[in-house]
């Protein structure tokens, strides 16, 4: 069975939010995470890229960098951009890094699902969501997604705040 | 953890409510009609992530609208879908999920029984664009399999179909599209989601003529393509348009990039941007107003209906009923499993006397209005071999159901005493 998320716990996550590490982060425009990556900084994120193969360049106006380890500022979220095998070393790293850089929620991205990664994190006091685009959550939740035509999923006869 | 659920809404809940919060700059609570084709840009950035589709949001009123969206996001949720777009009738819908799909060359298999329409858009014009269909008995076991072929990129029918009173077996064709590994298509116009909802019974693409019960009021034109987004684009080579680099897109591939959305984006982003049949914003409107009330007109069709259809089985000067929601109709059982809440409304029965006969019927009514439209809140009746299916041949007339002693009954939400006294008198 797919987890299930109450939208209260994703508004929550993407409230506490301030700065993401994106584990996969891609420099090719048609990447979708290129595109989360770009929607993401427009909604107010600061959005750091971690990518080996591309450390020392830069993304979307950020510097990439290697591994986690090597992110010399503090973020709240570690997306990962990358299949579900890989998602258990990059927790595992990223539990190990939760105190010194203030991470709270280990994130999958959409068709990434790794449960041992998120049973440990879950152990280590972390959040976690798997197989969801942070982008596209933000969107459902805050009446984007409805513009193009897509179920949200959201009843509401209360008036939105506009910032 | 708790893992409580998002509650999900009922039916008549999301008729009213999915799609349309508050208007936030104003509170305004009903959909406001966005009469508008374009939108300004916050800057150069802004304008370069929409056209990208890298943000959500509205450039110009070909691809989206605001009050179209509304509607494209309530039938996503009455039918159980991902996305919807919707299109200037029922017609482009076809066209844009087949646009989606079909490359030149390439065939479908669709049912025989299909309002005649879409048999001569499928079978005659879709030919310019070289895509063929094959028509075959869906009631025939092996029909549908026994017409697949490497070039065949979809399976397509009716759920209830139009105007014989015949319903599909979505799940047994379903099976064979999966096995495939091409989309099931089924077009709900008849049904309507209060009485099925083809994505439950495994259909990945569900089509409506909104013109019908879903306006409800004979105002608008419309059609919607509803998404399942349970289809996976990418697990052949079948499917370039969706999954493999658009040219017509900078090379983008919408399946990587949209997974689950990719059709609807594709819909809005290529099909109508490039095809051009937008749903006019009023026409949204309408429908949205119409879709308001729909649990309640279905209610009141199905019930009516069948009174009607009761009369004339009984009558003697009918010579055959086509209801399925009569024992007495062979897809009776079928619609039992298919159809929750009601038959549907439009039905056909023949008159003794054939051509002639019939057609004198039709001319001596009084509150059935004689058009070529079905789904009104007022009565309609319509002798389909002389109008709607006059382009077909006799002989897909007949398996059509609409051969020349047919007459068609869309049957309103009037009182139904009255439309009983209407035919009675009209049979003479
Ligand atoms: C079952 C069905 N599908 C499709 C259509 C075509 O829809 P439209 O007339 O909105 O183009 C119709 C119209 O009669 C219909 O009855």
């Amino acid at each position: 069975m797919p987890e299930t998320y109450t939208d209260t716990e994703i508004m929550r996550i993407l409230r506490e939010t301030k700065t993401i590490a994106m584990v996969g982060a891609s420099a090719k425009w048609q990447r979708p995470s290129y595109f989360a990556m770009k929607y993401l900084q427009q909604k107010g994120y600061r959005v750091i890229p971690v990518n080996p193969g591309q450390a020392g360049g830069e993304i979307l106006g950020e510097m990439v960098y290697a591994t986690l380890a090597d992110i010399p500022e503090q973020y709240e979220m570690v997306d990962i951009f990358r299949n579900s095998a890989a998602a258990l070393s990059i927790t595992q790293e990223a539990i190990a890094l939760a105190e010194e850089k203030g991470i709270r929620t280990i994130w999958m991205q959409l068709g990434v699902i790794n449960d041992e990664a998120a049973a440990l994190a879950r152990a280590a006091g972390l959040s976690v969501i798997m197989d969801r685009c942070p982008k596209i959550e933000f969107g459902r939740l805050n009446a984007e997604l409805s513009w193009g035509g897509f179920n949200s999923g959201v009843i509401s006869a209360r008036r939105r705040r506009i910032s | 953890m708790t893992r409580r659920k998002t509650p999900e809404y009922g039916f008549e809940t999301r008729m009213v409510h999915a799609g349309a919060q508050p208007e936030p700059v104003t509170g305004a609570r009903q959909t406001p009609i966005f009469q508008n084709t374009s939108y300004v840009f916050h800057d150069a950035d802004d304008a370069a992530s929409l056209f990208n589709l890298q943000s959500f949001g509205f450039i110009y009123s070909r691809l989206t609208n605001p009050t179209t969206a509304v509607l494209e996001e309530r039938l996503a949720s009455l039918e159980g879908g991902r996305g919807t777009t919707c299109s200037a009738s029922g017609h482009s819908a076809q066209l844009l999920a087949f646009f989606a799909i079909m490359e030149p060359g390439d065939r479908f298999i669709a049912s025989n029984k299909l309002y005649g329409g879409s048999v001569t858009q499928f079978g005659k014009t879709f030919q310019k664009f070289g895509w063929h269909c094959d028509f075959v008995d869906f009631d025939e076991p092996d029909a549908i399999t026994n017409a697949l072929t490497p070039k065949t990129k979809a399976i397509f029918c009716e759920a209830l179909a139009n105007p014989g009173g015949v319903v599909t077996d979505i799940e047994a064709a379903a099976a064979i599209a999966r096995e495939a590994g091409i989309p099931l298509i089924v077009d709900n116009t008849m049904a309507t989601p209060y009485l099925c909802r083809p994505i439950e019974w495994g259909a990945d693409i569900v089509l409506h003529s909104t013109t019908k019960f879903l306006s409800g009021n004979g105002t608008s034109m419309g059609g919607a393509v509803v998404d399942s987004g349970l289809f996976d684009w990418g697990q052949n080579d079948r499917f370039p348009g969706l999954a493999a680099p658009e040219p017509a897109y900078h090379g983008l591939n919408f399946w990587e990039s949209f997974g689950d959305m990719a059709l609807t984006m594709h819909g809005h982003a290529i099909g109508l941007r490039d095809l051009g049949p937008t749903m006019a914003p009023m026409n949204a409107f309408q429908t949205i107003l119409g879709i308001e009330s729909l649990a309640m007109r279905m209610q009141r069709h199905c019930e009516n209906a069948m009174k009607v259809a009761t009369f004339l089985e009984n009558h003697a000067r009918v010579a055959w009923v086509r209801y399925a929601g009569l024992p007495s109709s062979p897809y009776h059982a079928r619609a039992q499993k298919y159809l929750s809440g009601g038959f549907g409304s439009v039905f056909t029965f023949g008159v003794k006397g054939g051509y002639e006969a019939g057609l004198k019927v039709v001319e001596s009514c009084c509150l059935f209005s004689h058009l070529a439209n079905i789904g009104d809140a007022r009565s309609l009746i319509l002798h389909p071999a002389s109008t709607t299916h006059r382009q077909l041949t006799t002989e897909q007339r007949d398996t059509a159901g609409a051969g020349d002693d047919v007459i068609r009954l869309s049957i309103g939400v009037e009182t139904p005493e009255d439309l009983i006294r209407d035919l009675n008198e009209a049979l003479g």
